[in-house]
């Protein structure tokens, strides 16, 4: 049996998921919230951005899904004793990724090693030479001929795999949408095509199809060669890199999640009630906003690096300590960041609070409670949600500029920012080390670009003053 | 005007008590004395003797917040959060952890800082503020939309792939410049152009959007309804109506800013070793150097604030209708 592994994130992220999940079916049936959101997906750009966003979050929840195997159990003993590696479903499906370790440094799609090294001949001499790769291109002949002809049919392979389950899925969509709206499947093929329906579809197959396309080449190629190449200790890149995908959700979304409660109360509070609470709420978000952010994340880092160095009792494995440290940092974060939703909060509340219908609802005795509950929250929720997911690609940033600074997440994390802080010394070697860093690249910027796009999208369709103009 | 400024300074002082009982706690509450002799000693093989002796050569070993032998003023004044917080407020920073005097470094270290921040801030401004208003000319067109998405894509990536990748391609590939270093007077010219450039660039996609929605604000108004009713050319109404009314968000924007010029750039200065407080500031994280680090904060809240006051002062300047009470 394995044996499940509860990380904090772990469990947070997935309330995240419910809360989303449950907020989905929620407004299912209420038009006055669909309306915004139906407007926000009918945007080509956004439904696309919409597409990766959804790929990314599917590939760190199944990152966040922890196990740790048993050991082989040689007989001697009924009880069973587990590995201390922390495992997750992500690298069960990525398999051979995580398992096929090189030596060092090889560049992508490369059959030998990126340095030369002492190799023994056969006959007992030695010679200065790069070494075959152990995993790398193994199914070729040693000196790695006929490679781009093997990489070019495989291509072909995903590609003709990746339209044929493009072709089942736009099948599959348009008999769904057909029997919805009680019209002919044929019908419904040929709207879609022509763009003629009321969630661009067509937008949405296209950026599945590019990304089942990524996927099928990763799974045909990744297995027999490196496809970003391998890094200092001989890891596979593009397996860091899509590790690295849960740690950058995590600090995006956590973070506001921990801090929204907060933001929230204090904001409705100091604008509603006014008077001493509204002083102190003033107070307490000036005094943080003075503090230069940076330094006050840093300060925090090292003091929880102080204790955990103090107390290493409390941690039973390094992916339990690293994932602490995850969740101090969104925490922190944080308390960074609320305050400048806290701020807009509170000015929404104080001109709420002026309202006829709200000085209505006074006069009628309701109280304050229900007041801020059934009147003031709804009305700013619209705040709450353009700032979440505004913060979300900064925050994404910021925690690859943390890591820098060295006060980001645990070094053993993956983590994006970990790896470009890495590829800084590898841009630096003769002959350059560039994959590092283009694979963060690509992943980040993939990611934080499909946020920016999303959350214009989200902003656009919620603010009330766009739609003024 | 004077009574408004005396006013708020008087406001900004609980403030940065707060920020200094903030620091106080993280630094000497949560992480003891006793834990960060040990931390730089080393954790293991230490005795109590060689924590004690660490802790009188850096001076943490008072009692934190009142010294009960003492006796009168001493009470309060002889304790650790007399000695290394309050004394902040004289800018007086004590020593760091090496022994050095941390207020002859910040002073020394203040110039290479601005020498980068300064010239960021103009260039940028400057084409932040063109390409800004080219949109704004432009807005609706083609022009308009394919600029907003080349914004959002330069946005999109870190400030870290802008350095690496500018000092990799300029500095290493074209050998234009000097990959990273610093000099004194007019030889430092030559160091200064990458960071420069580099910190503008990455600063533009979210600066000229920014500005966008300023100018876009403003094009909507009944001024400028007017001045295109009498006739004035479109490029006219831009350049002598809207930009000079866009320019007051954008100026008071650039004035809360400008004394944490100072504070210099963390990235920039890092990566291209510039000796001024971003570097300054990095360091210490990394070597825990808590006195530095503890004195940056205290530094950073001032210019915070000192910001906070100059942006109201200038909206006096820029905008008539505003009244300082």
């Amino acid at each position: 049996m394995i044996k499940p592994v509860l990380l904090t994130t772990d469990v947070l992220l997935f309330l995240l998921f419910a809360v989303v999940a449950a907020f989905i079916l929620y407004a299912r049936s209420r038009p006055h919230i669909r309306g915004p959101w139906l407007r926000v997906l009918s945007g080509r750009i956004a439904a696309a951005s919409a597409v990766v966003l959804l790929a990314f979050v599917l590939t760190g929840l199944l990152d966040s899904i922890h196990f740790r195997l048993p050991l082989e159990n040689n007989g001697t003993s009924d009880e069973v004793y587990y590995s201390g590696d922390v495992l997750s479903l992500l690298d069960v499906m990525l398999g051979p990724l995580r398992t096929q370790v090189e030596k060092t440094y090889s560049a992508p799609f490369a059959t030998h090693l990126y340095s030369r090294e002492t190799v023994f001949q056969p006959d007992g001499s030695e010679i200065r030479a790069y070494p075959p790769l152990e995993y790398g291109g193994r199914h070729l002949q040693e000196s790695g001929e006929g490679r781009g002809q093997d990489i070019l049919v495989r291509s072909l392979f995903a590609l003709a795999e990746s339209l044929l389950v493009s072709v089942f899925i736009f099948v599959l969509l348009a008999a769904l949408l057909a029997r919805r709206d009680a019209v002919g499947v044929g019908r419904k093929m040929a709207d879609i095509l022509a763009q003629n329906t009321v969630l661009p579809w067509r937008v949405v197959l296209a950026s599945v199809s590019v990304l089942l396309l990524l996927v099928f080449l990763a799974i045909n190629l990744a297995g027999v060669y490196h496809v970003f190449g391998t890094d200092k200790v001989g890891q596979d890149v593009l397996y860091l890199t899509v590790k690295s995908i849960r740690t950058g959700l995590i600090i995006g979304s956590l973070t506001t999640l921990v801090m929204l409660p907060f933001a929230i109360m204090m904001g409705i509070l100091a604008g509603y009630m006014r008077g001493w609470i509204d002083d102190v709420v003033q107070y307490t978000y000036t005094t943080l906003n003075s503090i230069p952010g940076v330094l006050l994340i840093a300060a925090a880092i090292l003091m929880l690096q102080v204790f955990m160095a103090n107390h290493p009792e409390y941690f039973e494995t390094t992916v339990e300590r690293a994932d602490i440290r995850l969740l101090f940092l969104c925490i922190i974060l944080g308390i960074t960041s609320w305050t400048g939703l806290c701020r807009l909060l509170r000015g929404e509340s104080l001109k709420l609070r002026e309202a006829e219908y709200i000085q209505a609802a006074v006069s009628f005795g309701v109280s304050h409670g229900r007041i801020i509950t059934r009147h003031i929250l709804p009305n700013v929720m619209h705040v709450v949600l353009i700032t979440v997911v505004l913060d979300f690609s900064g925050l994404v940033l910021a925690e690859a500029v943390l890591s820098y600074v060295g006060v980001g997440v645990d070094p053993t994390m993956n983590s994006w920012g970990n790896m470009i802080n890495g590829a800084r010394l590898e841009m630096a070697r003769e002959p350059v080390v560039w994959w590092s860093l283009l694979a963060a690249f690509v992943f980040m910027f993939a990611l934080v670009l499909a946020a920016n796009l999303f959350s214009d999208a989200v902003r656009d369709a919620f603010d009330p003053r766009t739609h003024a103009r | 005007m004077f009574a408004y400024i005396v006013r708020r300074m008087a406001y900004a002082l609980p403030i940065l008590i707060g920020v200094n009982l903030l620091t106080f706690y993280l630094f000497f509450v949560v992480n003891t004395p006793d834990d960060m002799a040990r931390m730089h000693l080393g954790t293991k093989r230490v005795t109590a003797e060689a924590v004690e002796k660490w802790k009188v050569e850096h001076g943490y070993d008072k009692p934190l917040l009142y010294n009960e032998p003492e006796t009168g003023i001493e009470k309060l004044g002889n304790t650790i959060f007399y000695e290394k917080s309050v004394r902040l407020f004289a800018f007086d920073f004590g020593y760091s952890d090496d022994g050095r005097d941390i207020s002859f470094d910040i002073s020394q270290r203040m110039l290479p800082s601005l020498a980068i921040a300064v010239p960021v801030l103009i260039v940028g401004l400057l084409i932040n503020i063109t390409f800004a208003m080219m949109m704004a000319f432009f807005r609706g067109t083609y022009l308009d939309v394919s600029g907003v998405i080349l914004c959002v894509v330069l946005m999109s990536i870190s400030a870290m792939f802008y350095i690496i990748g500018g000092q990799y391609l300029l500095a290493k590939l074209l050998r234009l410049m000097p990959i990273s270093g610093f000099e004194t007077g007019i030889d430092a010219l030559k160091f200064l152009v990458l960071p420069v450039i580099i910190g503008v660039v990455s600063g533009i996609g979210s600066g000229s959007r920014w500005y966008r929605t300023f100018f876009l604000e403003e094009t909507g108004k009944d001024y400028v309804r007017t001045a295109r009713a009498k006739g004035l050319a479109e490029s006219l109404v831009l350049f002598r109506h809207i930009l000079r009314n866009a320019l007051v968000p954008i100026v008071t924007g650039v004035v809360a800013i400008l004394p944490l010029l100072f504070m210099g750039s963390l990235l920039l200065e890092s990566f291209f070793a510039i000796p001024g407080l971003g570097s300054y500031t990095i360091d210490a994280i990394r070597n825990q150097d808590f006195a530095i680090v503890r004195a940056m904060v205290f530094l950073g809240t001032v210019l915070y604030i000192i910001g906070l006051i100059l942006v109201d002062i200038s909206y006096t300047m820029v905008d008539p209708r505003v009244r300082l009470t």
